[in-house]
């Protein structure tokens, strides 16, 4: 005999504004199977909940619908209310009469009639409700970070520091990431190298930290808690042991024609080599694409000069699975290639160069020793024109990004500010659609760009560069005054938009981590839950998450770290009890819920089953209710019913639908 | 020697030397156009009953589901599109593999008595195919001759290949087993006309069908992949049935759950629509999936290979947004 309470929410006005919220408690209690209903201000406050309490040990209910806000929202206050009055805390049900009923309608009367169909419709299911019991997983205590960018490293610092080991993963043969490339920071103008390589070192110490460079994350399995992941470390064809970086092998490397990934190209640098001087480890990796060795057997010099004998041509990949309980993306950012942008002619003139190009011209350990040339002639460019927004705000059927990249404002400012402070008899001009400088001490320092450094800011966009000589003409709008002008440049700089990492959405996939349309990871909650995935245990550190610049990077990513903590200190986790189960008389043992589930719960064995009366051995499903996320892939798949999901079971959805279609 | 005696040596020899212990083909009816699959179990069986001609329709797939290897080897007739819903039932683990010795058999392209019947040709006791594609039929009333697209049955009209993706020993080799074979353009003609139609010319298209089905479950008892232990409909626990009774038409939504349900499954083998004895163009509605699976996912033939694996069960990075599928998937 069910005895059914329902508690209906004004939540204020949020819902009573627009719903009837009387009427909707009036006709929910005389539903069949209804003894009690009421409605409250605030549900969700410690009265409301007091009465939800009350009623359930006064009328001996069986199940509570709570009529309210998105049970995302408050679904475990209610369940925590029930529990507490000795109700199982799956016997709670929420109708969704805010987002999905008041907040969407302005009709009193439509939005108060579906009030009321939803909440039959939650009736309906509680009917079919079960108690259910969690259980509880255990929680590895080790962390992963993908990316050891700025990022990742403070993320990996953080959680190192609480007494937590954690694995950093960084695809290139160094950690660094983008800053290591940067020269100047703003908006006090210290160089990146000297604030960026102290947490690098600190990283390579840390006694809780292990770095796998030149690796990649390949699979993860598993779930909040409990992951592991399958990382594949490339192999360098230098023992990283062995090697002592003393650098003669890149110094004899006959092969010198590759493009330094480190200086954005502007520079040769050999098939042995190390990133930057300051890279970590100090170990060369061996470009196969370049290397004279690899390409024709012959050769051979690195491995005969080395005297630590580190050099082996027949290095392989090693493939190692590791457990984390949490896992931290920090894979960064790369900018926006010029391609698409034909007007600025990037691939056909070579000082037209990109902001992050800029950077290493302008770095002491750069290809020009942080002398500012020009990349045709080597001469010092006089007239520097920068682009801002290229590819940014730029949606549409521009080919670009919806987004503000962010950083291009202040990073723009900064390298005009630069380019006057190296030739004061320079001109520079700077074209914006908008100057963007919300920031601690960011207008200020953008202002000084104007005011103390004489910076031509003109709003407009740059339609064409032309090669003119050995000059560029470039073709600008300014909108201010309303006129088309033509200046003369010696030195074009774009600012590309950034965009997340190329392989960021293959690892959104592997951790099933959703991104938004740019590839992006998506938070949780935009605003209150802004460093974790909506996929539990996958929290987000850095750009990868959104642009952003240092400061705000580093406070994120030790926000992530915080919340990996708080994870990793826990020694249990609470299990959902709402996981898939397989009927024996039902199951063919076809495989499809094996094949579909996203976390590998569902395996096959041979059970003894009865068919046509008869016991007889058949393949079965069985699902691993540890490793199961109950995310009912396997519900729908199953072709004859035989999966199905505790508490969303297909009988209660289908009375849900039953309900609503009355 | 015609192929229904190089069939015959061949299984008596399987048989004989014990590779099998017996025969799933097909046995002599009341007539010449109503052979019915049958297990052999001897040499003097097979001699006595077993046919093989242009009316040995059925798909002999199906009749292997559940069959263990401790049943005995079983040598089964395999045309080529039989051999896609036999490898499709093997992916899913319907049979297993050891249970079965598949003999590759061209197919003699199956003729449609309905359609036979309909043109006025009775009481036929033989048939072959002449030059040029037409259809020789020697009845108690004389030789008739037929156009072959008016007697050949839609799923050989539509046939999509020659080739077996799973056997043990392929009889006669198919020509051209080296070349491509190219696009059947019939295979989706019909699909594309329902797909021009406005949605109420093509309810009303399914209505005046459908309308037809007398629930008999032949198109379900025939298809080697919607065979479920219990079928969703036996089982009123899954309350799939009757959800509006109100309408009639309710009840043939049996035929649009089934197609969901065999999706990315169906071989487009054609034995629903041969196995109706209403005549109901059920291969259409499977057919669409197929189209659309193929358009939004990149070609994608059920059976192909023995994985279990389809485009509708399976993500890939490279897959399409489900936003966009909708809008590729609707129309043509």
């Amino acid at each position: 005999m069910h005895r059914i309470g329902v508690f209906v929410c004004w939540c204020g006005s949020n819902i009573a504004a627009i719903v009837d919220v009387k009427a909707v408690a009036e006709a929910l209690g005389k539903e069949p199977g209804v003894v009690f209903s009421m409605d409250y201000q605030y549900m969700c406050s410690e009265g409301g909940q007091g009465a939800i309490r009350a009623a359930i040990k006064e009328h001996e209910l069986t199940g509570i619908v709570v009529a309210s806000c998105s049970p995302r929202m408050h679904e475990n206050t209610f369940r925590k209310a029930a529990a507490a009055a000795g109700l199982n805390p799956f016997l709670v049900e929420i109708a969704n009469i805010r987002e999905q009923c008041s907040w969407i309608h302005r009709d009193k009367t439509d939005a108060t009639e579906k009030a009321l169909i939803l909440g039959r419709a939650a009736i309906a299911k509680l009917m079919l409700n079960t108690p259910l019991q969690a259980g509880e997983s255990k929680v590895v205590k080790r962390a992963l970070v993908i990316g050891g960018g700025i990022a990742g490293l403070q993320t990996a610092l953080d959680i190192a520091d609480a007494g937590f080991k954690v694995d950093v993963v960084e695809r290139k043969p160094t950690i660094g990431g983008k800053m290591a490339q940067l020269d100047k920071t703003f908006p006090t103008l210290d160089c990146a190298a000297c604030i960026l390589t102290p947490k690098m070192v600190e990283a390579a110490q840390h006694e809780n930290i292990t770095l796998h460079t030149y690796s990649q994350v390949e699979a993860v399995s598993g779930f909040v808690g409990n992951f592991t992941a399958t990382i594949r470390k490339k192999a360098r064809y230098v023992d990283e042991k062995a090697c002592t970086g003393c650098g003669d092998c890149m110094a004899k490397c006959p092969s010198k024609k590759a493009k330094s990934e480190f200086d954005q190209g502007l520079k040769n640098r050999p098939a042995i080599y190390i990133p930057f001087a300051q890279a970590i480890p100090n170990v060369p990796v061996i470009d196969t694409t370049e290397c004279i060795k690899f390409k024709t057997g012959k050769c051979g010099i690195c491995q005969k000069i080395c005297q630590a004998k580190a050099v082996d041509y027949e290095q392989q990949d090693t493939v190692f699975k590791e457990s984390y309980g949490a896992i931290i993306v920090a894979t960064g950012f790369d900018t926006m290639s010029p391609d698409k942008y034909g007007e600025f002619h990037y691939e056909e003139y070579p000082d037209v160069i990109t902001s992050l190009e800029f950077e290493r011209l302008c770095n002491a350990a750069g290809p020009t020793g942080g002398h500012l040339v020009r990349p045709s002639d080597h001469k010092e460019p006089k007239k520097v024109v920068f682009v801002q927004c290229v590819g940014s705000r730029n949606g549409g059927d521009c080919d670009g990004k919806t987004y503000c990249s962010k950083i291009c404002c202040m990073y723009t400012a900064k390298h005009a500010m630069l380019t006057r402070e190296k030739y004061p008899d320079s001109e520079v001009y700077v074209f914006y659609i908008d100057v963007r400088t919300p920031g601690k001490n960011f207008d200020e320092f953008q202002r000084r760009a104007i005011e103390q450094y004489d910076v031509h800011y003109i709003k407009g966009m740059v339609g064409q560069v032309e090669q003119n000589g050995d000059t560029l003409t470039v073709q600008a709008s300014d909108l201010l005054n309303d006129k088309q002008i033509i200046l003369d440049a010696d030195l074009v700089v774009l600012a590309m938009a950034v965009q997340p990492e190329e392989g960021a959405r293959a690892i959104g996939t592997m951790l099933t981590a959703s991104m938004d349309t740019n590839d992006f990871f998506t938070e949780a909650h935009p605003k209150l839950r802004p460093v974790e995935s909506p996929t539990a245990g996958i929290f987000l550190s850095g750009l990868c998450q959104g642009p952003k610049d240092i400061p705000e990077t580093v406070a994120q990513a030790g926000a992530a770290a915080s919340k990996a903590i708080g994870l990793l200190a826990k020694d249990h986790l609470v299990t959902n009890p709402c996981v898939a189960g397989s009927s024996n008389s039902l199951c063919n043992g076809c495989s499809m819920c094996e094949n579909v589930c996203p976390y590998g719960a569902i395996g096959y064995e041979d059970q003894q089953v009865v068919r046509d009366g008869k016991r007889v051995m058949a393949r079965q499903a069985v699902v691993n209710e540890a490793v199961c996320q109950g995310c009912g892939a396997c519900t729908v798949t199953c072709p004859s019913g035989a999966m199905d999901l505790k508490g969303f079971s297909t009988r209660q959805i289908l009375a849900e639908v039953d309900a609503i279609c009355r | 020697m015609s192929i229904q005696d190089k069939i015959l040596a061949r299984a008596k020899e399987l048989m004989a030397d014990g590779t099998v212990t017996s025969v799933l083909g097909w046995k002599k009816g009341e007539t010449y156009t109503d052979p019915s699959p049958a297990f052999f179990t001897s040499v003097e069986e097979l001699e006595r009953d077993f046919i093989f001609n242009h009316f040995c329709g059925q798909n002999l797939s199906r009749l292997l589901n559940g069959r263990k290897a401790e049943d005995g080897k079983v040598l089964m007739l395999c045309k080529p599109c039989d051999a896609f819903s036999l490898n499709q039932m093997l992916g899913q683990h319907r049979l297993e593999r050891d249970s079965v010795y598949v003999l590759g058999i061209p197919s003699p392209t199956i003729l449609d008595a309905d359609k036979l019947r309909a043109a006025g040709i009775k009481g036929i006791r033989g048939s072959r195919f002449a030059r040029g594609g037409e259809v020789v039929l020697d009845t108690l009333y004389g030789e008739k001759r037929i156009a072959g697209k008016d007697a050949v049955l839609e799923k050989c009209l539509s046939c999509k290949t020659h080739k077996f993706p799973v056997s043990d020993e392929i009889l006669v080799k198919p020509k051209g087993e080296e070349h491509d074979e190219p696009e059947n353009p019939y295979r989706f003609a019909g699909v594309e006309e329902l797909e021009t139609m406005t949605p109420d010319e093509r309810f009303a298209f399914w209505q005046s069908h459908l309308k037809r089905c007398i629930r008999c479950n032949a198109c379900r008892n025939a298809c080697p992949v919607c065979a479920c232990v219990k079928c969703v409909f036996d089982n009123p626990g899954s309350e799939v049935a009757g959800k509006s009774n109100i309408d009639a038409f309710d009840d043939k939504l049996f035929h649009v759950i089934r197609a969901f349900h065999v999706a990315g499954r169906c071989t487009d083998c054609g034995e629903c629509s041969r196995a109706c004895p209403e005549g109901i163009p059920l291969h259409l509605l499977n057919r669409k999936f197929i189209k659309d699976i193929n358009r939004i996912y990149g070609p994608f033939q059920a059976g192909a290979s023995d994985d279990g694996v389809s485009p509708l069960t399976e993500y890939n990075t490279e897959d399409m947004e489900p936003g966009e599928a909708i809008l590729k998937g609707s129309g043509s």
